[in-house]
């Protein structure tokens, strides 16, 4: 087994990785319930189930049940974006906007840097033909 | 019909009584030793002959994980009315209570959420 046939199972590991890891991010975020919790906790982070629960119902009305919240909420935490912390007796959630950065500097950033003349596009297609790996 | 007693369930009677008769400024109405406790309760200054607020012993073995977990989820177990939350928000902390949900406009009212110090959550609400 030669050092570089390693290194190179390596990297395609981390490629196969950063691809399911973008996978799980987007979907979590292809849902407006979820979107608008990421906004109600960017305006005011470190919230408990109740307090968030009042807000979405004032956005969503009475059908989101606090069941569905949770659920919402868990599928947020699977992927890093929402982070639980307890203070006293009671949960806290808090939102992480480290998996966002991260899906621009492996993916959507490419997209979205101003376009040199030269390359640019060329630069994109490859990122894009990255993503479909 | 009416109603004129409603009961929070309190660890602790007599730290109960200092919470919610020093820090919340609530008066005590009748006090009658029953047994191991007392039926303990108190009414707005404001308006003696309202509805009363019993201090109730949270001794049933169901009561303690329902709090627990009402309190988990910042699910308040009753709510005040007060004619300015961001003011007595500001009061409250500074005789140490603590909050769960700082004061935030809720549509038709604005709430806050804040610990009884006797296991459970107590909302204020002022109606817009």
């Amino acid at each position: 087994m030669c050092p570089f046939g390693i290194m190179q199972q390596h990297c395609c590991m981390m490629v196969v990785y950063v691809i399911m890891d973008l996978d799980r991010l987007f979907h979590a975020l292809a849902d407006s319930t979820r979107r608008r919790l990421i906004d109600e906790l960017a305006e005011r982070d470190g919230q408990t189930l109740f307090e968030l629960h009042v807000r979405m119902m004032q956005w969503h009305g009475a059908g989101l049940t606090r069941q569905a919240l949770s659920r919402h909420l868990g599928v947020l935490e699977e992927v890093g974006l929402l982070r639980c912390e307890w203070q006293w007796r009671s949960k806290f959630h808090f939102l992480e906007l480290e998996p966002l950065r991260r899906a621009s500097a492996i993916w959507l950033g490419a997209y979205l840097k101003k376009p040199d003349r030269k390359g640019s596009m060329s630069h994109a297609h490859r990122a894009h033909e990255r993503a479909r790996r | 019909m009416r109603i004129v007693l409603t009961s929070v369930l309190v660890d602790d009677q007599e730290k109960a009584l200092h919470f919610y008769r020093d820090i919340l400024g609530f008066k005590p109405k009748e006090d009658i030793p029953m047994g191991h406790h007392r039926w303990l309760t108190l009414v707005a200054p404001e308006n003696p002959d309202g509805v009363e607020l019993l201090l109730e012993p949270d001794e049933h073995p169901a009561a303690k994980p329902f709090k627990a977990a009402l309190v988990a989820d910042g699910i308040p177990c009753t709510s005040f009315g007060v004619a300015d939350v961001q003011k007595e928000y500001q009061r409250l902390v500074e005789l140490g209570v603590i909050f769960t949900q700082k004061p935030a406009a809720m549509g038709p009212v604005t709430t806050a959420v804040f610990d009884d110090t006797c296991g459970n959550l107590i909302q204020i609400a002022q109606r817009h």
